[in-house]
């Protein structure tokens, strides 16, 4: 189920599509990341799992600006995010234009966040519509194909109340794929999911990798990180604990508390 | 298609239905005794009161009446817009995240919820007292020219009601989920884009129904304007009983014309929450036409529909 392909934009340069520095982030007292850097390379699977609360989901939102990074420095594909860099002086992005950063960042909820009033279909449409000002009938066309391609060709009219969880996650990946994103962002996305549901969420997920794109995805999907990560990372208390290939981490972890998460998850 | 699970086969002959005999509700008869009674009673004394019946029924269509009564529904339809217009402004700016434009929400609302909307009608009305000249730069003229009874009512009723659709449609905006924003924002979507095309459609669907009663308050409300000489329903019912002394009956000529109104929009209102409710549920509710005949044919059995809804 391939052909997902040319709805990817190809990333500018063989640079890291994503770069965090020392990023850190605060809630108020609450100190959720406390210096994280990693790189995430073009056309990767990267993972990222740990235990609840431990920032990784923050991370995640961080990287399309839906929280501000409290220090440290972030990336996507080389243009820093939420800000313009002058000299040494940081200049915050006006609301416009971080809506413009967001445009080639694609993100998968976990609770999905389908907009209830439109059909699967307009659910698609919107963003092409709105966002880029693409005709109707090119937005429309696409939103048919990607449909197609994640199996829901024939549920187009539905609303999402009258969708299955499974079927629902599927539309709100075409949704992100509707906007052609260089790099998608997964939370937890199958989380919210009946178990005999997973699957086809999963096998979505699968498919947009095989075809190139890269991916964050932060999961408790072990099998899927194991098969289809290029790299993972165990995240704890606001750190990167451990990282490395998924097959090692998963089967050889270094950590004591990385085994100790494990062995409770495997 | 191999299928190894047993299935029951379809039973050619249906169970027999359970023939129980129903509760019997007494404490409904007598209910409906009393207040059958008290209806009793009411329409005696009312029918033995010194009013003349007999004029109502042509005063219903007459001429000034009829005015008066388009007079009250193009004067609440446009200071409902107005209302409605305004209060989702002034929501937006009172959420909004710039302190000058929430604080100037914040005291519009505080000032028009805290005063009575009659002095609020009587102030607009003599507004030529603090601004004697209307300068818009453009255009110029004496207040007193400008300030019709219909403007004045126009902005008491309409202004004021802004305060109240704005406390409605900022309880709408903030009952739609925060995960739609988010969703929204992930795709590219500004604030404006957000709100316009995400946030007030679902918010609708809480705004509606407060609205209505909003409406209809407003439709009654409208009587107040009879103080700056708006020539709606009461202001032509009183004009009439000057002349007539058929003071009450006026009235009640009034409000025959102020149910049939309510009623007309209670329907209207119920079609624009059907409309509304797109995606919310599986099946909509039924419309009124729907519900009278499923209601006529319970009357029918006179007994609770058996099957389930």
């Amino acid at each position: 189920m391939s052909g997902l392909a040319k709805d990817i934009t190809p990333p500018s340069s063989g640079a890291p599509m994503v770069k965090a520095e020392g990023v850190h982030k605060s809630f108020g007292l609450a100190h959720i990341l406390k210096g994280i850097d990693l790189e995430v390379l073009p056309r990767e699977v990267f993972c990222l799992i740990g235990p609840s609360g431990s920032g990784k989901s923050t991370f995640l939102r961080c990287i399309n600006h839906l929280e501000k990074i409290s220090a440290g420095r972030l990336y996507v594909d080389g243009h820093l995010v939420g800000y313009r860099q002058h000299g040494d002086k940081l200049y915050e992005l006006k609301e416009k234009e971080v809506a413009a950063q967001r445009r080639d960042i694609g993100m998968v909820f976990q609770r999905f966040n389908l907009f209830p009033h439109m059909t699967a279909l307009e659910n698609v449409m919107e963003a092409p519509v709105q966002v880029k000002r693409e005709s109707k009938a090119v937005a429309r066309e696409r939103a048919q194909r990607l449909l197609d391609r994640v199996g829901l060709g024939d549920r187009t009219g539905h609303y999402p109340a009258q969708l299955s969880g499974g079927q629902q996650q599927r539309v709100a990946i075409a949704r992100a794929l509707a906007m052609q994103p260089k790099l998608m962002l997964f939370d937890e996305p199958t989380s919210a999911l009946d178990p005999e549901l997973v699957g086809e969420v999963l096998d979505v997920m699968r498919d947009l990798a095989e075809d190139g794109m890269t991916m964050i995805v932060v999961t408790h999907e072990m099998g899927f990180a194991r098969e289809v990560g290029d790299s993972l990372v165990f995240m704890d208390d606001g750190v990167v604990v451990e990282s490395g290939h998924p097959r090692d981490v998963l089967t050889n972890p270094q950590h004591d508390r990385t085994k100790s998460f494990l062995s409770k998850v495997l | 298609m191999t299928d190894t699970v047993d299935k029951t086969p379809a039973p050619s002959v249906p169970p027999e239905q359970i023939k129980a005999i129903p509760v019997r509700h007494y404490g409904r008869w007598v209910a409906a005794a009393v207040v059958i009674a008290i209806l009793v009673l009411i329409g005696m004394a009312f029918s033995n009161a010194d009013i003349n019946y007999g004029i109502i029924p042509d005063y219903v269509t007459d001429g000034t009446i009829l005015s008066g009564a388009w007079h009250t529904l193009y004067i609440s339809v446009l200071a409902m817009v107005l209302g409605l217009v305004l209060g989702v402004i002034l929501a937006i700016m009172r959420m909004s995240s710039n302190p000058v434009t929430s604080t100037v929400a914040w005291f519009y609302i505080w000032f028009f919820r805290g005063t009575p909307v009659l002095v609020q009608l009587l102030l607009w009305y003599n507004i030529a007292l603090v601004f004697p000249i209307l300068n818009l730069g453009f255009y110029k003229d004496e207040m007193n020219q400008v300030m019709t009874p219909f403007l004045a009512a126009l902005l008491g009723l309409g202004l004021n009601e802004a305060a109240y659709m704005s406390e409605i449609v900022r309880a709408g905006i903030q009952s739609v989920d925060e995960g739609q924003t988010e969703a929204s924002h992930a795709l590219g979507m500004t604030q404006p884009q957000t709100l316009r095309r995400v946030i007030l459609p679902q918010a609708m669907r809480v705004i509606v129904p407060p609205t209505g009663n909003e409406y209809i308050n407003m439709l009654k409300t409208s009587s107040l304007a009879s103080v700056v000489q708006f020539p709606e329903l009461i202001k032509r019912a009183t004009d009439i009983s000057s002349t007539s002394l058929a003071v009450v009956e006026m009235y009640f000529v009034a409000c025959i014309w102020y149910l049939f109104l309510t009623t007309i929009f209670s329907i209207v209102q119920y079609y624009i929450e059907r409309h509304y409710a797109r995606g919310s549920s599986r099946s909509l509710p039924p419309t009124p036409l729907q519900r009278l005949r499923k209601n006529l044919s319970r009357w029918g059995s006179f007994r609770r529909p058996e099957v389930a809804r």
